[in-house]
């Protein structure tokens, strides 16, 4: 892309975004017969054009802008900057096949590796996702449900205070704990319960405990919004229709929590899938993580086109899973953003 | 089917709060039986213990003779129909209302047939499928009722499930609520703290204060001989004089009040000198030739009847209502009047001892 073009892109997207407001309001207003006051009337025309162009910048520049660039670079070749733009600057599906095939032109073996380590990652991003919710739903639900408000102000406090220690330091605090020295092999030895010390960052269970808890929170606060909407005397009312607990759950409080749950285990997925710091340093000498990979590619590699490539499968694959399992539970776009 | 209630010496604490006191009620099976009380009184401390949420601090509830001690909510043959009514908005009319069986097990066909059924006794034939966000106000109701009778109740316990429609909705929900009980025959608490509603469509009535059942008894006689001053001014208007009692005799209790000495029938537990109130309702006092010496000070018009506000001796205030034929007219506010009642229509209250 040429540096007018994107200056122009830059400058004049956010117009286009304002026209297009005005456009879709205007329709809106002929579609529906109730006059509603528009957007425009409510914030008064010059705060409503402000906000529309921050908002627009904000979303092309930060959002639209790199990830085009990113899908741009993936599709040319490795060159040094003086033959950028030149005529070996073609575009090209090297990157892509180099990530299935090892190399960039021989297709007759599969990468295994870089292949094992993106759908390890995804499978386990799942199941990561899936024990987040298996923990945080019985906790959010008492907390929204059932416990005193006074309990649950303790319990989430409980909760937050340890996300005040970085990322980076709360994995440190993992590998402490699981490695063979560490806390976990010193109580399970303690108790007689193993005689061995067992390797739980070489068998990942290190990883996988901490990217667990890392995204603790993500599901938790979704989780217990959706929650906390119930009427309670809708629970009681199965109940006093006869409803087991195992009943009211699933047909009065999980339906009624979808929004939240997919909500919750779209961010924790994502994120875990996406995850870097964690994999880096509570990863054993083998593990399968795809992103320190992709990170390789940029940064060790430096072929920053295979990068993006790489970046741009692990982003597609998440969001084309998203999507299938949002229509698998007939959730809305619309729900998760609520 | 129905089931009687045995409601035995029950007390409810919330800590160190009584909300409900040493109340006993036996209810008989089939009966239309409302408890009538202001806010806050333990209503619905009641409905929820009989429905099971909530276990008596001390006491015992019996249904159909048998001790509900230790019975789940979900064990118990009532239902309850919850004051914001708590119908399921993601399912549909015919779901909400198969709930109960789904959970017993019963197949969809038949829950549906259930249904369909329920919703023609409930005078809303074939809307099934409709959305609960779609129903008005009274509708949800009977929506609501159709719900906990689907799981055949053997009572039904309902709390203020008309108070959140408008007056017109309400009165014509009162008769169909009425109607409804008498086709199926179901033990109906009905619970509310508009007293309309209690005297129109119960066979009998408990009227509750600050956790004690003051008087239980059919409209007749809690309209017209309250047990107690709480019951004499909460149901229906009225209008109170207090003062000391001079002679009791005959059924009749004479008491000294600023407005003179007066007569009426006697409560119980009436002696010369204890602290009395005379209870005379509005619509028994009459313009006389002689009696309570009275100053018009306000008079609004209702259509069938015309209230008049009244001024007395020292600071008292009375209200008058007088039908059409009456001439209310002549009451113009300033005009000075005498006042009269036939004491048989009257009733001396001992003030209880707080
Ligand atoms: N779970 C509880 N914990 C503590 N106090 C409670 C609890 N439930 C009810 N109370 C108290 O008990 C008293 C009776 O409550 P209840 O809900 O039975 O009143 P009610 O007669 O149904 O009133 P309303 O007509 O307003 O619904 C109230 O003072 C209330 O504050
Ligand atoms: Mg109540």
């Amino acid at each position: 892309m040429s540096n007018a073009f994107t200056a122009y892109l830059i400058f004049l997207g956010p117009l286009v975004v304002v026209l297009g407001f005005v456009i879709a309001s205007m329709l809106q207003r002929r579609g529906a017969g109730v006059v509603e006051p528009g957007f425009f009337e409510r914030n008064g025309a010059g705060l409503a054009t402000f906000l529309i162009l921050a908002v627009g910048f904000w979303a092309l520049v930060m959002i639209v802008l790199p990830q085009l660039y990113l899908i741009d670079y993936s599709f040319h070749p490795k060159l040094p900057p003086s033959q950028r733009g030149g005529p070996r600057d073609i575009y090209t599906l090297a990157n892509y096949r180099y990530f299935l095939f090892g190399s960039p032109n021989d297709t007759s073996q599969w990468n295994a590796t870089h292949l094992n380590a993106f759908w390890i990652t995804i499978l386990v991003s799942m199941i990561i996702t899936i024990a987040n919710f298996a923990i945080c739903y019985p906790l959010a639900y008492y907390m929204a449900q059932v416990a005193r408000p006074k309990i649950v102000a303790r319990l989430m406090l409980l909760l937050v205070v340890p996300y005040f220690i970085n990322e980076i330091l709360r994995a440190f605090a993992f590998l402490v704990m699981f490695g063979t020295g560490g806390l976990i092999n010193d109580i399970l030895v303690g108790l007689g319960l193993i005689h061995e010390r067992i390797d739980f960052i070489g068998v990942d269970v290190a990883l996988y405990a901490g990217l667990t808890y890392a995204y603790v929170l993500i599901m938790m606060f979704p989780l217990y919004n959706a929650i906390e909407s119930l009427d309670r005397n809708q629970v009681e009312a199965a109940r006093d229709l006869g409803a087991p607990w195992w009943h009211i759950h699933w047909f009065v409080v999980l339906p009624h929590a979808k929004p939240g749950v997919a909500s919750g285990a779209t961010l924790v997925f994502m994120l875990c899938a996406g995850a870097l710091a964690a994999p880096l340093i509570l990863g054993g000498p083998k593990t399968l993580w795809f992103t320190p990979i992709v990170y390789d590619r940029f940064f060790q590699a430096f072929n920053w086109p295979q990068g993006a490539a790489y970046a741009l499968m692990l982003l597609a694959a998440c969001m084309a899973f998203v999507l299938i399992v949002m229509r698998l539970f007939k959730v809305s776009l619309s729900e998760i953003a609520r | 089917m129905s089931a009687d209630i045995d409601i035995d010496h029950v007390t409810i604490r919330f800590g160190d709060f009584v909300a409900v006191k040493d109340v006993s009620l036996k209810i008989a099976g089939g009966e239309f039986f409302s408890i009538l009380g202001p806010s806050g009184c333990g209503k619905t401390t009641i409905l929820r213990t009989v429905s099971g949420f909530l276990a008596p601090t001390a006491g015992t509830v019996r249904i159909g003779g048998k001790d509900m001690a230790g019975v789940g909510p979900n064990k118990r043959p009532t239902a309850l129909i919850f004051q914001n009514l708590a119908l399921f908005p993601l399912m549909s009319v015919a779901e909400n209302i198969g709930y109960g069986l789904r959970v017993r097990g019963v197949p969809g066909k038949e829950r549906r047939r259930k249904a369909d059924e329920l919703l023609s006794l409930v005078a809303l034939p074939g809307s099934g499928d409709k959305r609960i966000g779609e129903l008005s106000g009274g509708q949800k109701q009977r929506v609501a009722i159709a719900r906990a009778l689907a799981v055949e109740p053997q009572v039904l316990l309902l709390d203020e499930p008309l108070s959140a429609l408008d007056l017109r909705l309400r009165q014509h929900m009162r008769t169909e609520l009425r109607a409804i009980q008498k086709r199926v025959g179901v033990t109906f608490i009905y619970i509310t703290h508009d007293q309309g509603e209690a005297l129109t469509m119960s066979d009998r009535v408990a009227v509750m204060n600050h956790g004690v059942v003051e008087q239980v008894g059919d409209g007749h006689a809690v309209y017209d001989s309250p047990a107690t001053p709480f019951v004499a001014s909460f149901v229906g208007e009225n209008n109170g004089v207090s003062g000391r009692i001079s002679a009791v005799a005959d059924g009749f209790a004479q008491i000294d009040t600023a407005l003179g000495s007066l007569k009426g029938r006697a409560g119980a537990g009436l002696e010369p000198g204890a602290a009395a109130t005379l209870f005379v309702r509005p619509e028994r006092l009459r313009p006389a030739a002689e009696g309570i010496a009275a100053m018009v000070s306000a008079t609004a018009f209702e259509g069938h009847l015309t209230h008049v506000g009244l001024s007395c001796a020292d600071g008292h205030s009375l209200t008058m209502s007088l039908g059409r034929d009456i001439g209310a007219h002549a009451l113009t506010p300033g005009a000075e009047v005498r006042i009269g009642y036939n004491p048989a229509e009257a009733i001396v209250l001992r003030q209880e001892a707080r």
